[in-house]
């Protein structure tokens, strides 16, 4: 039965490569993988070799040739999740499920699976069960999901409260709560909608980049290009298209401010991915919407349909005539470096998500090879507010260099985790007063890609030229135990690394490696040099961002905390076994099915 | 056309509009090593041994343009010594025995060891267990010693374009899978021409084997990117 209906699936798609992802989405979302005569069908469809479907499928986290159960557990495994207790509800889950995570239950009807940050890190354990998120989980809790799906209610009707705000809506019906702390002026601030559009069309498309770069808007996501600069290479490039790419793949471990965005604010970013479609001169804008956020589309879906209502998108869009123009929705499939630009255009075009070489910028070969102004989510929700309240008044914010003002997503070990709007300048002092985050023994800023900040640097400043970030901020109370958190991080690099090249793939294994034997207290001073000669290398031969910034974890440490480390090393150079001995002897013991002489540890 | 007048290493340079750090320099008789790269397919910067420096920035010369007054760095001993680690780095990612390999002598991998005289790696190994395919007529497929340059993925395909040679999972993970449908199909022609395209001895083609003696082979004779230095000098 499964069969006749995969088959409909597959043909009911166009026969054209750039349909793989949806095609390999619609067959996981029916049978629970993708099986060898899925591939078959799949590859002969759309005119692939069966080796690049399974390159696809096994690229993606929500993607699997082996069975997922007929239900499927995502936990996250960010720090967060693990500091708030993942640990007591992963027991649950398997002890109810009665399998391990990473299996199947032998009745089949519930699989278990990590994942990495699902941008739910304020309202942590989480796990995305079937599409649904859960949040705050608990042993319980988790017990009573694995029980209701088994006695065949499906996740969607567990959700029994909803979140505030648009979370409530029948449309999203999701348990996530928006835990809105500081609402700033930028994008808090009183709209009137469809503003920026109106405002937009009403100037010439120069004059709508000119106020931008006026503004001095940089990118949201961590890099801080030059919004305006962007859209003004893209316009210039002479093609028969342009396209506009909303990046809604916030991964970043410890960031969910876009989910706040997209939850609470769409109309704000549609009306900036509709106003930069006109300055650059597209008739099409495209939200890459992480697959960890799919609960949201209906509801993102809903909000674009009443804007062409409206007339604000679709055949003269704001009233415009010639401006053509509307918004669809693209998802991806769990790849934290879909975020990476490039990337995220390969897997919009149905590809894995491997990034490209640059030269050629997106601006010049981007979405289908055509050029392409990739924005993130906030910048874009941002920019439409510049639009309509000016670029002086926009100035006036933040510092010189770094205006206006940031989403920051507050995880960890304070009082008050959740989003904050505040200005740029402000100390991270500042905001842990703010979040209520006294006494921390360390602040993660930007994520395992950015910072980690100890006391000492707690005076710094949030904002490009000290401290940038795309705006993950993670809380380390007194307790923590920084190498834990380091040690989370690396394998989230690992994890997450695409595998194209060589320095990311095999460097930050090699990495972890020797961190791993520094922690286990077999390290010698000569490991930790390596650490930092191994960590510049991969950062300066790496192809893109993730690569350019995995070591960042061990080498921010190694400055901030060089005790710690110090502590952990034999003085002896050299001399020091480079294994555990001990336990490589009862490897081998099992090996032999022979026990070993001591054998404490066996029977604890 | 245009000439751009380019330095390596201080060295005065002309490169054509388009042609990349790599082609640029071969044009001109200096070497910078390459792994992944091969002349007539898309160059992917997945082996980064081809690493230079431009106004303090690294960059693969194998996918960067040359522009007009830009100072590529190749030899510098810092540059040097991050390409034997990067050469170092792929020993212990697969598993490398080099005596008892067809492609020994023929092998890039080998000759840039060799080059850059390469002894003891200074990473641990990390002995992976990787499955050799072997299921088709013409080919099989030593995973031990593929250094996904992803070289047969872009050159191997069959009349209707489709990949034979495909990278499946995510990364440490990564590995080339042989496409066997497709595989099975290959012309002896291809077939000999997907292992000449394999820097290493990961794709080989079946029944036939050491049929140039070792000793007499390409890197037998003279070192990796000697002839493009010859006449130079280094």
């Amino acid at each position: 039965m499964t069969m006749a209906h995969e088959k409909d699936i597959v043909l009911n798609h166009p026969k054209d490569p750039a349909a793989l992802l949806d095609v390999i989405r619609d067959v996981q979302a029916r049978s629970g993988r993708v099986s060898e005569e899925a591939v078959g069908r799949i590859a002969g469809h759309l005119k692939l070799s069966e080796a690049e479907v399974r390159g696809a499928v096994t690229f993606y986290h929500f993607f699997s040739l082996d069975p997922r159960g007929a239900s499927t557990v995502y936990l996250n495994d960010s720090i967060t999740s693990r500091m708030k207790g993942r640990a007591a509800v992963a027991r649950a889950f398997e002890e109810e499920a009665g399998c391990l995570f990473g299996d199947v239950a032998p009745d089949g009807k519930v699989g278990l699976f990590p994942t990495s940050c699902i941008g739910m890190n304020d309202q942590e354990p989480s796990a995305i069960v079937d599409g649904v998120v859960f949040t705050a989980l608990t042993p319980d809790k988790a017990r009573a999901i694995v029980r209701g799906l088994r006695a065949g209610t499906p996740a969607r009707d567990q959700v029994t409260s909803t979140g505030d705000g648009a979370n409530q809506s029948e449309l999203v019906r999701a348990m996530v709560v928006n835990n809105i702390r500081k609402r700033g002026p930028v994008l808090f601030g009183a709209h009137e909608p469809g503003a920026a559009i109106r405002k937009a069309v009403a100037m010439a498309p120069e004059q709508v980049i000119d106020e931008i770069k006026r503004a001095g808007l940089l990118g949201r996501g961590g890099a801080g290009f030059p919004t305006g600069l962007k859209w003004e290479f893209c316009r210039r490039e002479k093609a028969a298209e342009r396209f506009v790419v909303c990046n809604a793949d916030e991964g970043e471990p410890g960031t969910f401010k876009d989910r706040v965005i997209l939850t609470e604010l769409p109309r704000l970013l549609f009306e900036g991915m509709t106003m930069a479609g006109y300055a650059i001169g597209a008739k099409t804008g495209v939200l890459y919407l992480r697959s960890e956020y799919a609960y949201l589309r209906d509801h993102l879906e809903a909000v674009l349909a009443d804007l062409r209502k409206e007339g604000l998108l679709g055949k003269r869009a704001g009233g415009r005539e010639g401006f053509n123009y509307d918004i669809v929705i693209k998802s991806g499939a769990g790849a934290y470096i879909c975020g990476e630009e490039s990337a995220l255009l390969e897997s919009a075009e149905g590809k894995r998500g491997e990034p490209r070489d640059r030269p050629p910028f997106p601006v010049q070969t981007g979405y289908k090879n055509l050029p392409t102004t990739v924005n993130n989510v906030e910048t874009l929700a941002t920019a439409a507010r510049i639009l309509v309240e000016g670029a002086a008044w926009f100035k006036a914010m933040g510092t010189t260099q770094s205006a206006g003002t940031k989403l920051l997503s507050v995880s960890g070990d304070c009082e008050r985790p959740g989003v904050y709007e505040v200005e740029y300048g402000l100390t991270v002092a500042g905001l842990l007063e703010m979040a209520g985050g006294a006494g921390a023994k360390a602040v993660q800023v930007g994520g395992p890609s950015g910072t980690c900040v100890a006391p000492a640097g707690f005076g710094r400043k949030i904002c490009f030229g000290d401290l940038a970030t795309g705006g993950s901020i993670i809380v380390f109370g007194p307790g923590r135990d920084i190498f834990e958190i380091v040690e989370n991080f690396m394998e989230f690099f690992v994890e997450e690394s695409c595998g194209w090249c060589l320095p990311c793939r095999a460097g930050n294994v090699l990495l972890k490696k020797t961190f791993g034997k520094v922690v286990g207290g077999r390290g010698t001073e000569s490991d930790l040099r390596d650490l930092e000669t191994w960590g510049k290398l991969i950062k300066s031969t790496s192809r893109c961002g993730l690569g350019q910034t995995s070591p960042n974890p061990i080498l921010t440490t190694l400055k901030s905390f060089p005790e710690l480390y110090a502590a952990k090393v034999l003085k002896d150079e050299g001399s020091g076994p480079a294994f555990d001995l001990t336990a490589a002897i009862q490897d081998g013991c099992a090996a032999a099915n022979r026990q070993p002489e001591c054998k404490e540890s066996l029977h604890d | 056309m245009t000439e751009i007048r380019f330095t390596i290493d201080g060295r005065a340079c002309v490169a054509k509009p388009g042609q990349t750090i790599v082609e640029a320099a071969k044009a001109n008789g200096v070497y910078i090593p390459v792994l992944c790269h091969y002349e007539g397919l898309k160059p992917v910067g997945s082996c980064r041994i081809c690493t230079v420096r431009v106004a303090g920035r690294f960059m693969a010369a194998c996918t960067q343009p040359v522009a007009e007054g830009m100072a590529v760095e190749n030899t510098a001993p810092d540059l040097e010594d991050m390409r034997k680690s990067l050469i170092e780095m792929f020993f212990v990612e697969g598993n490398h025995f080099c005596p008892s390999c067809e492609k020994s002598g023929n092998c890039e991998l080998q000759a840039l060891g060799y080059r850059y005289q390469m002894t003891a790696p200074r990473f641990p190994y990390l002995w992976p267990g990787r499955a050799l395919v072997a299921g088709t007529p013409l080919l099989m497929l030593e995973r031990n010693r593929c250094i996904q340059c992803l070289r047969c993925v872009r050159g191997v395909k069959t009349k209707d374009g489709r990949k034979v040679f495909a990278a499946v999972e995510r990364g440490a993970c990564v590995t080339i899978e042989m496409d066997k449908k497709l595989a099975g199909r290959l012309s002896e022609e291809q077939a000999r021409k997907a292992m000449d395209l394999c820097p290493t001895g990961a794709i080989l083609r079946k029944e036939t084997g050491f049929a140039v003696p070792i000793g007499r082979r390409k890197y037998d004779h003279a070192p990796i990117g000697s002839d493009v230095e010859k006449g130079t000098g280094r």
